[in-house]
């Protein structure tokens, strides 16, 4: 078989990333797009990589290890705030986030 | 590049119909499964293109730590109560959203495809990595000495992270409200 090209794997990042994208937009559920979330890091996460092998800079692989630390972070923090608002309008979808308006 | 186009498009294929039940599928559950899948096939990934510690890191933080949280979250929250499945949004919403989203990925793959990237020279090649010991060593070198302040700063990124997530899911004692 052929030889993977860099745009292949470049490419493949972007499908998933707009998949995440995608997932932000479409869904309710608060916990679905803290997950969708998840995808677009990992999407990036993959085009660091992926520049990191092309130009032979390990750069890039630092800084996914950074990314993936504020990922859990972020992760922790979220699915706190998930809870707080599970607590608050008993429910988790995004539509029920309408305190202010009333 | 050199990694196997037979295993490169397993996992692609892998992390593309996984990542697509995560959105599309109404249980949470199944979607945080979904999700697991994905981060599997990412590492594979990882791995076949010589990132061996960051395939590991991978595994450890996103499927072993991230997505338990998850689970853990869906099960605390009880998956089975009437208001956690609302499904999605607008019809119109929904068609919007991914017409925008093929737009944009083909503008990225387009520009990704005409643009080259040459291997212009940076210092560390498949052959100096190897001959330094591996991929772990030489990153743990690097994390040790050039990137020594972001990597102190993870420390209290971390630390405020944890202060955080207490603060706020923790439980209110004050009013009615236990």
């Amino acid at each position: 078989m052929h030889q993977i090209e860099p745009w292949v794997v470049l490419s493949f990042c972007s499908i998933i990333f707009f998949i995440g994208f995608t997932g932000v937009l479409i869904r309710r559920n608060i916990l679905v797009i803290l997950m969708s979330i998840e995808l677009m890091l990992n999407a990036v996460n993959l085009t660091f990589v992926t520049f990191s092998k092309q130009l032979n800079h390990l750069g890039g692989q630092m800084s996914v290890f950074f990314i993936i630390t504020v990922a859990a972070a972020e992760s922790a923090v979220g699915l706190g705030l998930v809870i707080a608002m599970f607590r608050t309008l008993r429910s988790v979808d995004t539509d029920e986030i309408q305190i202010l308006r009333e | 590049m050199d990694i196997s186009p037979f295993f490169f498009y397993l996992f692609a294929g892998l992390a593309i119909a996984c990542s697509t039940m995560v959105i599309l599928k109404k249980n949470p559950v199944t979607s945080a499964f979904s999700l697991v899948l994905v981060f599997f096939a990412f590492a594979g990934i990882y791995a076949l293109l010589d990132a061996h510690l960051i395939a590991a890191l991978q595994v450890f933080v996103y499927t072993g730590a991230i997505m338990v949280l998850f689970v853990f979250v869906i099960m605390l929250l009880n998956a089975d109560v009437p208001s956690f499945d609302l499904g999605r949004s607008h019809f119109l919403m929904r068609v919007s959203a991914g017409f925008s989203a093929l737009v944009l990925l083909g503008i990225f793959v387009w520009a990704f495809k005409e643009s080259s990237f040459h291997s212009i020279g940076g210092e560390f090649t498949l052959e100096k990595i190897e001959a330094a010991g591996g991929n772990t060593q030489v990153i743990s070198e690097l994390m040790f000495s050039e990137y020594i302040l972001p990597f102190e700063l993870t420390s209290i990124l971390l630390l405020a992270a944890i202060v955080g997530a207490v603060a706020i899911a923790k439980r209110k004692l004050v009013g009615g409200r236990v």
